[in-house]
């Protein structure tokens, strides 16, 4: 029963819960496709086939008894190797964690499983997810099934290219900068970048501490909020997170009704340096929402332009700090440990071997925007920056409820393009990372294809803190009008992948 | 480079040129059941590695909690110090790589501190000298390296080492005074009364069990010295870890005789941090430290800001014990010890033994005798801190029940302690094989005082002439015959009703 793949979480559901699949027959459904198409699209760096089969197993046992399961029990998903799960390899894709196992679950695996979701396996990202696109991974580039010769966006592009590949339903991302929106535009995907706070960082390998965000990837909204909700909420393990009520995120993607939101509209995330055919598609994503009932004016939110220079600040300097413990001495790799080099040395040999170009680059500018001397014209000047951005949020949020830009100034770009050029790939984030350093939620809706490259745009949604509900009612609203026009959700029209040799 | 080693001048002849400087940092484990960030236990002494987490590791993704009984003690030794408590201060990271610190930095603070500009006060020698409290604040204790194959224990010519993290995440409060300048004779007596004053205080307090031989109360010594009548300060040395009240006092003096000698010769200290050698008294070079030594300190972004309500601050300063010179006022009032007493308990830092001792029904006085006659002189000439002489408070009262009780007298007594100190096993014990107890047959007394009355046919006549007070000779008579081993007052009172006194 191949097109089990074709079928959205909430669709799997279904089927289960009225008995015509069980989870180990759709958890075998996703594993064949993965082994047919993986090797194209090199999604995965690792697939747990025997742990997926067994979780999937214990799900169809429980229902069998009658147990009461969650929503999405049994439906498959695809996991950022950036989260640890207890016993399976996990590299946030890089060499210096070749091969290590963590001993512990993430919160947010820990929320999976007892949700009854099937992990299938780990997903390629960016080392330690500084990228945008894969290229940086220690293990090989991913390719985006839209198109095999351009990248699938990162650094969480392993995770949007296996749902836009149909070797998953769902997918867990995590968002520093637009790690999971940026991927989501690239593939025609859904991607959700929660409130800063909303999702437990627990066991999420950080790159910047104070930006990370874990979220759901999928291919409609309604299996973006589930996923959310089944993941969401506050947890004592992590003392960032916020000790409040899920948003009711769900009710949202159920709802959809755009009538009377006020949408703002960034002056400044739009025009030059962003493609025709990706503004095309967002105004009309704009004239859309207009005629459903939203009141679209323009807002100014001045700060935005220096979001990008601040945030290449903050986060490396937490990076730096953050990647330190990587020293050979207690797991992950080891080089040189030859019996007459120091414990100094090792850690030297280790690291040098074990980073990537990009994770030293922003070691070495992190370690240098702190260092004394520096802290107050970089490290601290980039806070002022954060606190600015913020309030330019506060303010527009005064006028209006949500704010929305493209996701992204470009479609997907092809493997190779920007990798020798640091800047550009960093520009790939403009317009997402200003929500980043205010915490707020965002996400990114498929809204069309690119007249020039027919490839998909991203909607990109952005509300206030706690307010993720309110994403999703745009997307909600988006994704029903869009449908009707198209006669299913973007993913439909993306091309077969070549499947047969 | 280090100085070459510095030949020492009498420590009279350096305070006749040169005025002492110094600044005593102090870190205190405290006694929470738990770890600062994670939920391991505190336990000393456990097999290696036995209380250790993902947290407490520094494993990929595992974040920080913060311990709500470490901020609680941390306010209540702010408060003892009389420090302002910070209504919002952040944790910070403290960036330096050493295979003992799991995350390779500190998580800390820095120019936040939970409680700061405090003062507190040491008396010697009858003088009461304020002490200036920079700041207290809160961090966590790293793991414990024991280096292996080297001659001195030291990492230097150790073939390997070995690390054990359950020391790694202990809380700690380091308590950092300002420059103390008291008069250079009078520099390590204050050093030393300073930190057995927090031994006290935070013993007190409930908050540590202030061990100094387990480590959870160490010392760090900053010295410099300035030519007398000057006032620029000179370089300063760190003398790391100096664990016993009477090394804080050696090592002070030692290093003023050692500054002394370098700059009297027209050399230059060089600063560093240095090693106290408790075996010679002696420091030797440690490593160099610079001013400009950068741990780049940033604001540890896994940790939300702690800001205690001034409701919570007031509840733990009305749960603070008495001021230890409130309390010290009070004591010497309701046991009746003079002004030069007081001082005498305060110098030999029996006050809190005598505390014990007199809660267990022993008289002040009583206590104060055996405590300051016996235990503190044995320590001052072996050298030991009265703690540690393994004679306490249970033995000084066993001692002196058996004395009420007419068992011992003083001098015997005098005996028992001194076989108490020598591990000769409990009172009883000791009483038993060194044959102490008082002869309270009568028949074998008659028989002695039949003997001295045999003896001393001259002092018979006298008594019997009508100068009874002569009689005294023939009681210490029959004392000598007795071997000390009998009661003075039994013996008068036999004596008496034989010569018909």
């Amino acid at each position: 029963m191949s097109d089990l793949t074709r079928k959205t979480a909430a669709e799997l559901a279904e089927l289960m819960t009225s008995g015509q699949a069980s989870s180990v027959e759709i958890t075998q459904a996703h594993l064949d496709r993965i082994a047919a198409v993986d090797g194209d699209v090199r999604a995965f760096l690792h697939v747990d086939t025997e742990g997926a089969l067994a979780q999937a197993a214990a799900v169809d046992t429980k229902r069998a008894a009658g147990e009461e399961l969650g929503p999405l029990a049994g439906v498959p998903l695809a996991l950022k190797d950036v989260l640890t799960q207890e016993g399976v390899p996990t590299t946030a894709g890089s060499k210096i964690l070749e091969g290590w196992k963590p001993p512990y679950d993430s919160t947010v695996v820990k929320r999976l499983k007892a949700a009854g979701i099937v992990i299938l396996g780990k997903t390629n990202m960016d080392e330690f997810a500084m990228g945008s696109s894969t290229e940086n991974s220690a293990y090989g580039t991913t390719h985006n099934p839209w198109d095999l010769g351009r990248i699938p966006g990162g650094s969480g592009g392993g995770s949007s290219a296996a749902i836009a590949a149909y070797e998953a339903p769902l997918a867990i991302g995590t968002d520093t900068g637009g790690s999971i929106r940026q991927p989501g535009a690239f593939t025609g995907t859904v991607g959700v970048k929660p409130t800063y706070g909303g999702t437990s960082r627990y066991g999420l390998i950080a790159l910047a501490s104070s930006l990370d965000t874990p979220g759901p990837c999928a291919r409609t909204t309604l299996d973006a909020a589930l996923l959310h909700e089944a993941i969401a909420g506050w947890d004592p393990m992590d003392s960032t997170s916020i000790n409040q009520d899920i948003p009711p995120v769900v009710a949202a993607a159920r709802n959809g009704d755009v009538a009377g939101l006020r949408i703002g509209v960034v002056k400044e995330l739009g025009g030059e340096g962003y493609q025709a055919g990706v503004e095309a598609r967002f105004h009309e994503a704009v004239e859309l929402l207009t005629k459903l009932g939203a009141e679209v004016v323009e807002v100014s939110c001045p700060h935005f332009e220096y979001a990008l220079p601040a945030y290449y600040l903050i986060l490396p300097s937490e990076a730096s700090s953050n990647l330190a413990r990587f020293d050979a001495m207690r797991y992950g790799l080891r080089v040189g440990d030859d019996g007459t080099n120091s414990a100094e040395k090792v850690t030297s040999l280790t690291r040098e071997a074990g980073f990537g170009a990009e994770v030293k680059r922003r070691i070495i500018l992190g370690t240098h925007a702190l260092s004394s001397g520096y802290y107050d014209a970089y490290y601290g000047q980039a806070q002022k920056v954060r606190t600015l951005i913020a309030r330019d949020f506060a303010k527009a949020y005064e006028q209006v409820d949500v704010l929305v830009s493209p996701a992204t100034p470009t479609t997907a770009f092809a493997i190779g393009d920007r990798i020798d050029d640091p800047i550009a790939m960093y520009k790939n984030d403009l317009c997402t990372i200003p929500s980043n350093l205010a915490g707020n939620a965002a996400a990114s809706f498929p809204c069309g294809l690119a007249d020039e490259d027919n490839l998909p745009v991203g909607f990109h949604v952005m509300a206030p803190v706690m307010r993720d509900d309110l994403c999703y009612t745009v997307g909600a609203a988006l994704e029903a009008a869009l449908a009707e026009q198209w006669g299913g959700v973007l993913m439909t029209k993306a091309p077969e992948l070549e499947v047969t040799r | 480079m280090t100085a070459p080693v510095a030949d020492v001048l009498e420590i009279d002849d350096a305070l006749a040129q040169y005025d002492p400087v110094m600044g005593l940092e102090v870190h205190v484990e405290l006694n929470t059941k738990s770890k600062m960030f994670c939920g391991c236990p505190t336990e000393f002494g456990a097999p290696p590695n036995t209380h250790t987490c993902p947290v407490c590791l520094g494993l990929p993704g595992a974040l920080p909690v913060v311990n709500r009984r470490g901020v609680e003690s941390a306010i209540k030794i702010g408060l003892a110090l009389n420090c302002e408590i910070a209504e919002w201060c952040r944790f910070a990271r403290k960036n330096y790589f050493y295979p003992d610190m799991p995350k390779n930095f500190q998580t800390s603070q820095y120019d936040e501190p939970i409680a700061f500009n405090g003062w507190t006060e040491v008396v010697v020698d009858g003088e009461t000298y304020r002490i200036e409290i920079e700041r207290a604040h809160m961090e966590e204790d790293t793991g414990k390296s024991t280096h292996v194959g080297g001659a001195t224990g030291r990492i230097h010519g150790a073939s390997h080492s070995l690390v054990d993290y359950n020391r790694a995440g202990i809380p700690l409060i380091e308590i950092v005074t300002k420059t103390i300048e008291v008069p250079g004779e009078k520099a390590a007596a204050v050093a030393r009364a300073y930190v057995s004053m927090l031994r006290d205080l935070l013993l007190a307090l409930g908050v540590s069990d202030v061990r100094m031989d387990q480590g959870s109360l160490r010392c760090d010594a900053n010295v410099s010295l300035k030519p007398r009548g000057s006032s620029t300060l000179g370089t300063r040395t760190e003398t790391k870890n100096v664990n016993s009240f009477r090394s804080v006092e050696r090592a002070v003096t030692y290093e003023i005789t050692r500054q002394a000698a370098i700059l009297s010769s027209g050399g230059k200290v060089v600063q560093e941090t240095r090693h106290w050698h408790e075996d010679t008294g002696i420091t030797t070079s440690g490593r160099e430290k610079s001013d400009a030594e950068d741990y780049r300190y940033f604001p540890e972004p896994d940790l939300v800001p702690v800001a205690p309500s001034r409701e919570w601050v007031e509840e733990l300063r009305a749960t603070l014990p008495e001021a230890p010179s409130v309390r010290r006022a009070r004591l010497q009032e309701e046991w009746g010890f003079t002004d030069l007493e007081m001082r005498d308990v305060i110098n030999g830092n029996a006050l809190e033994p005598i505390v014990a001792t007199v809660e267990l029904g022993v008289t002040p006085a009583a206590a104060k005798k055996w405590w300051l006659g016996e235990l503190a002189r044995s320590a001052n000439e072996s050298g030991q801190d009265l703690d540690a002489l393994g004679v306490g408070p249970a033995e000084v009262a066993e001692v002196q029940k058996l004395v009420d009780e007419g068992t011992l007298n003083d001098k015997l007594a005098r005996q028992v302690f001194e076989g108490l100190l020598a591990g000769e096993g409990t009172p009883a014990e000791i009483i038993e094989k060194r044959g102490l107890a008082l002869v309270s047959d009568d028949s074998a007394l008659l028989e002695a005082i039949d003997r001295a009355i045999a003896a001393n046919p001259d002092v018979v006549e006298k008594v019997n002439s009508g100068k009874p007070a002569a009689a005294g000779a023939l009681i210490g008579a029959v004392m000598k015959d007795m071997r000390g081993q009998a009661d003075a007052a039994k013996v008068r009172q036999l004596l008496n009703a034989k010569l018909g006194i």
